[in-house]
């Protein structure tokens, strides 16, 4: 009994049909209160439409969840007026100015005349767009625009906020911007669930992570826990000779104990480690041994590496693969 | 002095509390967990009525046809038929004016569906669904700013028609009358383009899937010309119109002689529009997306 008191959201083999397509196909999810939960899935995985029966826009096909408590079918106004949703694409009135779209939602959550203009003030002071309250929202920019959404979702601060894709298409001010954002909503005792793309996101962010792919959670776990099956890293090797590449690899599997793989570039070599400081000691034989090196690059497995580690294959649909070379660090 | 002192003293610190301002601002903000009681179905609708209003201000090009079209028809209806069908001009006034006042409204309600096609399809309908609000409020509210367009319109055909040489026998309080009719009469056949603007892909499709049905339903009606000219089965049609019995009802109010049965009459299309439609658009806005 307790430990249902703890969570925010339970849901049971959710499972929602779009004529074949299967959207979601049977989700169990766990989210305790206060936390922050990410739910991790390449494009078309199905993660707007859980969210979507989660917010009760949607009903479900079967299966059941309970969100605060309250079951979004038969008690969808309960859920309604204590959650709020940023959606994936603009949630707000692109027509009217950000500080018309604030005032409208505090009227509609009760607000009168003059306390909804004064919280949509607030709000926009709040989010630094009081320069830009009176301008529509379709001048805004794409960060501009995420800030309006997400303070739209807090005219009356929700128990529970679904974000979805919050940072897709963001610069990284923005993108830094949002998770202060985030984390802000947390520490003042909002639950979040986000969904994202970025396994980076969710590991700055997320107390748990559920992976789901074709409606289907595959892996679920901290950060930490996913990180395990994955790597915490991956490292890039450049190097100068081709036919140096077989003693490379030799050495870094030797001392990393881990498969190091070649990559279609002859000179490449690619490693999933668990220890960075371990990798670069590894990195730092490989001179010793006379091997040039042309270069190398560390950072965060992209969510193509999480997938291939969890599936054995890459997600679908085949996106361009994504490097994380830019992060080494 | 003392201030300049201390600032000059310690720019990091300064700087510091410069930065941590937005954010300790954004964390008050949030802290506030004020939650005012719900207000009812009206208040939301007339929150949803300022919205379309709203949208009026910052596109004013579409009150254009609002305001354009009533003014051609009747000058061009007054003139080209005038003299033909009752002699004078003067005349045909007296007895078109009203039945243009009804065409008008009639055809601005189709705006209801043209406006709602493109805007249901924005993501911002996302957050009213997941809103604890009256659910029909968002298209009642958009009908309910309808309701000053067909004011609008109405009074602009009135003053033409008063610029003409149209002179309602009944006065003011007839034609104030007659406008309240006719807001009635418009926003229960708001609810039929509504589940149109619902129902069809695009809002072309609205307008072509409207004006099938509305240019019948205007010109086989007694607002041009007498009915008793028409062939039988014309005669039929018209007196099976719901048109025909609105402008009947706003000859009555305007010019004298309305009876309970004609208002009635005008009446009972809007409720019945309302009873089978507005449940209908009710269960296709659900389903949207």
């Amino acid at each position: 009994m307790s430990s249902q008191h703890e969570l925010a959201i339970q849901a049971r083999q959710l499972t929602k049909h779009f004529g074949t397509t299967k959207a979601v196909n049977g989700v169990d999810l766990n989210v305790r209160r206060g936390s922050v939960y990410g739910v991790l899935g390449p494009n078309g995985a199905g993660k707007t439409t859980l969210v979507r029966m989660l917010a009760t826009l949607l009903p479900p096909n079967s299966g059941q969840a309970k969100v605060l408590g309250h079951d979004i079918v038969t008690e969808a106004h309960h859920v309604r007026s204590r959650i709020s949703l940023t959606g994936q694409f603009a949630s707000v009135d692109e027509d009217l100015s950000g500080r018309e779209n604030l005032i409208l939602l505090a009227r509609l959550l009760g607000f009168k005349g003059r306390a909804a203009k004064a919280r949509a003030d607030e709000l926009l002071a709040a989010f630094d767009l009081a320069d830009a309250a009176n301008r529509q929202i379709k001048n805004y920019s794409g960060g501009m625009r995420r800030r309006l959404d997400i303070a739209a979702s807090l005219v009356v601060t929700p128990d529970l906020i679904f974000l979805d894709e919050p940072t897709t298409g963001l610069d990284p001010r923005s993108r830094n911007q949002v998770w202060d954002i985030v984390r802000a909503l947390v520490a003042e005792g909002t639950t979040v669930l986000l969904t994202t793309q970025y396994l980076e996101e969710a590991d700055q962010l997320a107390e748990r992570i559920a992976v789901i792919d074709h409606g289907v959670v595959i892996a679920e776990g901290t950060s930490r826990e996913l990180k395990a099956s994955v790597g915490s890293g991956v490292m890039h090797v450049q190097l100068q000779e081709p036919e140096q590449r077989e003693q490379a690899r030799q050495i870094l599997s030797d001392y990393l104990l881990t498969a190091v793989h070649p990559e279609p570039d002859p000179t490449a070599l690619t490693v999933q480690y668990s220890d960075s400081s371990l990798a670069t000691a590894a990195l730092a034989e490989l001179p010793k041994a006379g091997i040039v090196l042309a270069g190398f690059s560390m950072g965060q497995p992209s969510l193509d590496e999480v997938f291939l580690a969890l599936t054995g294959r890459p997600p679908e649909p085949t996106r361009a693969a994504k490097d994380v070379e830019g992060a080494a660090q | 002095m003392n201030q300049s002192n201390e600032t000059t003293m310690n720019p990091p610190l300064n700087q510091e509390s410069v930065s941590l301002e937005p954010s300790a601002n954004l964390v008050r903000t949030i802290a506030v967990r004020e939650r005012p009681a719900n207000p009812g179905a009206w208040s939301n609708t007339v929150a949803f009525g300022w919205r379309a209003l709203l949208k009026i201000k910052y596109v004013p090009e579409q009150m254009f046809d609002v305001l354009v079209t009533p003014i051609m028809f009747t000058v061009m209806f007054t003139y080209l038929f005038g003299g033909a069908l009752a002699g004078s001009t003067a005349d045909y006034l007296q007895f078109l004016l009203p039945g243009i006042l009804a065409q008008t409204v009639v055809f601005t309600s189709l705006y209801t569906g043209v406006t709602l096609n493109t805007d249901i399809s924005k993501g911002v309908y996302d957050r009213f669904k997941s809103m604890p609000i009256w659910a029909p409020s968002p298209l009642v509210g958009a009908m309910l700013g309808d309701v000053l367009r067909y004011t609008g319109a109405s009074i602009i055909v009135v003053l033409i028609g008063l610029v003409l040489g149209y002179r309602p026998e009944q006065g003011l309080v007839g034609v104030l009358l007659a406008l309240v009719l006719l807001n009635v009469f418009g926003f229960g056949l708001g609810w039929v383009f509504t589940v149109l603007g619902l129902i069809l892909r695009t809002p072309g499709a609205v307008m072509t899937i409207s004006w099938l049905v509305l240019m019948p339903m205007t010109f086989v009606s007694n607002i041009y010309v007498d009915p008793a000219t028409m062939p039988d089965f014309l005669q039929t049609l018209v007196a099976f119109n719901p048109v025909t019995h609105l402008v009947s009802a706003l000859r009555g109010l305007m010019s004298g002689g309305v009876t309970l049965g004609q208002l009635g009459l005008s009446l009972l299309t809007p409720v019945i529009l309302t009873a089978v439609f507005g449940p209908l658009a009710m269960r296709l806005y659900r389903r949207k997306r």
